[in-house]
């Protein structure tokens, strides 16, 4: 069946949570009532990675980008474009007023600052369809490896192309698999690590909605390397869609015969089944996932021996992460070569971030190694909103650091990261600007970790709750001289006691806030007072004399009747009596009102 | 899946209906399917034109509407651009013209002069 139209909706997360679902449902009726349900297709894909102008659709032979569609759309979408030939030039993505859109979507400078090789088919594939991934090459490279290449050669390739695990540490996957090659067992497993709970992170939820096949093949190819039959994915269960597509995925490539036994008439089998986690933070740590997926409480154990050695069920086991993944069939199709001259001299490839916070484009990128922040921030990112000046970017999350805008030009890899203090992690990015408190973001990273601390050991269970209360005390005006002191011990003891990698990385956003920003802790403890504003207990609203007018406005509106004063002549307000609220300021007709 | 053969074939199949998603520099057909050219009778040229690029396993020849372009009493209109953005204007074409310019003109590279808007305008 050949269709003259195409038309792919998103049904990222982003995009369903704004209705495409509907908006689907909608257009196929339309298509129906005016007899086009014969010449265009509707094509369902994954994420496009420009969440904030979602819900995305775009038509091909044209190539149009919708943003923002609505359901009340679908209608004028139908009747101009489709029947009538006639672009709606109102819903396009950038240049509204574009002469030639058959490029549009390349041409947004939000997708043509990209390098996607993880991405490579989300938003391009239907990822319920097996037969549009393999149109994309999909599965040739498991092919290839199956018939022509050793499991050693698999490993060397991989090895040779430079490619460090995607999930944070950064660890060469190469040399993992081969660890677990190594071992001699008659059973060995491939895990893949899709329990993604970063805040604010969805680079791997993105890939299993939007290409589940390739992480089925990659996870293939590395059973062949280290001999192994069978596999796992561990998912979180709060990622339904992704769960959903998965298991698509893995009945569509079984009944292919691309998993099970004797794939492409060759010896080998493999299969591979979804483990749900309950949404544990701790349960994205190697052990402690490896423990969940055999059933028992997900809490970590010490290592040595490493998963390679004794892993699931105490046999040899490899576990990297979904966008490690995602790059290894490209690897395998394309050569070590082609993908370790992409990056820097020690990362090579690319990294997907999801990038939030105060930000223009939220949404997801995948970037060369080595692209700078300022790139990311302003060609890509579109800027910060409303002209406010940026402050830090904070990466990997609960695990990770801030860089400052004074190293905003610094090249984004691995080891760049790791010396400013902070971490690539799984690649989580937010953006902060000059209204964002540092000490309350390192306050909000610390409190997750307290959450999420599985209990096992005391340095991580004690020490970070300990942490989080001297960062509540100094948000709430209560810090002490020696307070930032304490802080710094207690984060560099932890660092060096707790049994895993949560415990061990927990305190570096309160080293890395300490160490760009220390002047704002010194602001709190100090002088009881939050530069940024943001701290309520810290702040206070005054009345400039010199700008009010005494119209007594504001303290009509005051909820509390702090505010008092003789018309005509400037107005004060009672310290003791205000609850921060900030009616005052918002009612001030003459801006007199400041808050510091 | 029994051998790599049977992948290639899928894979060339499902490729041939995706080619549309692929948004390189290519040749395009353009009809003209405003109320002139449906009346005209536009659609089935349009179909023609989609079916005979198919069943020629030609893929890289992007077929789309427009609206109207001007001259409706020559309608159904389709304008075939070349990668170079050089423009051929057919007119009252109908599906066996559409047909004969995708042999001549799409494979053999050599312009229908009589169906030409300059040949129905002389």
């Amino acid at each position: 069946m050949v269709y003259r139209s195409h038309v792919l909706v998103c049904n990222g997360t982003g995009c369903t949570a704004s209705k495409s679902p509907e908006i689907m449902a909608k257009l196929e009726q339309a298509l129906v009532e005016k007899g086009l349900d014969k010449e265009v297709k509707i094509v369902k894909t994954g994420c496009f990675g420009l969440c904030q102008k979602g819900p995305i659709m775009v038509i091909y032979p044209e190539g149009a980008t919708y943003c923002h569609v609505s359901v009340d759309d679908v209608e004028e979408i139908v009747n101009e474009h489709l029947v009538k030939g006639r672009i709606v030039k109102r819903l396009l993505l950038g240049d509204k007023e574009a002469e030639d859109v058959a490029k549009s979507l390349e041409n947004v400078p939000f997708f043509s600052r990209q390098f996607r090789v993880a991405l490579r088919n989300c938003g391009v594939i239907n990822p319920e369809a097996i037969d549009e991934y393999i149109a994309r090459d999909g599965y040739a490279a498991l092919a290839k490896v199956l018939t022509e290449m050793t499991p050693q050669q698999v490993i060397d390739e991989i090895k040779k192309s430079g490619l460090r695990g995607r999930g944070g540490a950064g660890f060469p996957t190469g040399m993992k698999w081969q660890f677990a090659a190594n071992q001699v067992n008659d059973q060995k497993y491939v895990c893949c690590n899709a329990d993604e709970g970063d805040p604010g992170a969805f680079m791997d939820r993105s890939v299993l909605e939007g290409d589940p096949h390739t992480v089925l093949e990659a996870m293939a190819i590395a059973g062949y390397a280290i001999g192994a039959n069978q596999g796992y994915i561990y998912v979180r269960a709060e990622y339904p869609i992704a769960v959903q597509r998965l298991k698509i995925a893995i009945q569509q490539a079984r009944e292919y015969g691309l998993l099970g036994k004797n794939i492409f008439g060759t010896d080998f089998s493999f299969d591979i089944d979804i483990r749900l986690g309950a949404g544990a933070f701790v349960c994205g740590e190697e052990t402690a996932l490896m423990t969940s997926i055999e059933g028992k409480r997900g809490e970590p154990r010490t290592r040595p021996p490493f998963p390679a050695v004794k892993g699931l069920w105490e046999k040899p086991t490899i576990l990297n992460n979904v966008e490690t993944y995602a790059n290894i069939p490209v690897i395998i199709l394309k050569g070590a070569d082609w993908f370790n001259k992409i990056g820097t001299e020690k990362s090579k490839g690319t990294k997907v971030f999801a990038v939030g916070g105060k930000i223009n484009n939220t949404g997801l990128v995948e970037i060369p190694m080595g692209t700078t922040l300022r790139e990311v921030i302003y060609d890509i990112g579109g800027g910060i909103p409303n002209g406010k000046k940026f402050k830090a970017a904070q990466t990997g999350g609960p695990s990770g650091g801030c860089i400052p805008a004074s190293h905003i030009d610094v090249p984004i890899d691995y080891d760049n990261l790791i010396e400013l203090g902070s971490m690539m992690g799984s690649g989580g990015m937010i953006i902060m600007d000059e209204d964002n408190c540092m000490v309350d973001i390192a306050k909000f990273f610390l409190e997750f970790t307290v959450d999420e601390s599985c209990g096992k050991c005391p340095p991580c269970r004690i020490g970070t709750k300990r942490m989080y209360e001297i960062l509540d005390r100094i948000t709430s005006g209560k810090g002490e001289e020696g307070d930032i002191e304490k802080l710094e011990t207690l984060a560099n003891n932890i660092k060096q006691s707790a049994l895993c990698g949560l415990g061990q990385t927990a305190p570096n956003p309160v080293l890395s806030t300490l160490r760009y920003f220390r002047d704002e802790y010194e602001a709190h403890v100090k002088e009881h007072r939050c530069p940024a504003g943001v701290c309520k207990a810290l702040l206070r609203y005054m009345i400039m004399p010199d700008k009010c007018k005494g119209c007594s406005l504001c303290s009509k509106k005051c909820p509390v009747g702090a505010i008092s004063g003789e018309i005509k002549k400037p107005f004060v307000i009672d310290q003791n009596k205000c609850i921060k609220c900030g009616v005052c300021m918002d009612t001030c007709k003459f801006a007199a009102i400041e808050k510091k | 899946m029994k051998s790599i053969e049977e992948l290639k074939a899928i894979r060339d199949k499902t490729l041939k209906e995706m080619s549309i998603r692929d948004n390189e520099d290519k040749m395009r057909i353009v009809v003209g399917m405003a109320t002139c050219g449906i009346a005209a009778g536009a659609k089935p040229v349009m179909s023609a034109f989609i079916d005979e690029l198919n069943k020629r396993n030609i893929t890289n020849v992007n077929v789309s509407m427009t609206g109207c372009i001007g001259i409706c009493r020559l309608e159904p209109v389709a304008e075939v651009i070349d990668a170079n953005g050089e423009k051929t204007t057919y007119v009252k074409l109908n599906p066996e013209k559409a047909r004969r310019i995708v042999a001549e003109h799409i494979v053999n590279q050599r312009v229908v002069t009589e169906y030409t808007v300059g040949a129905a305008e002389k």
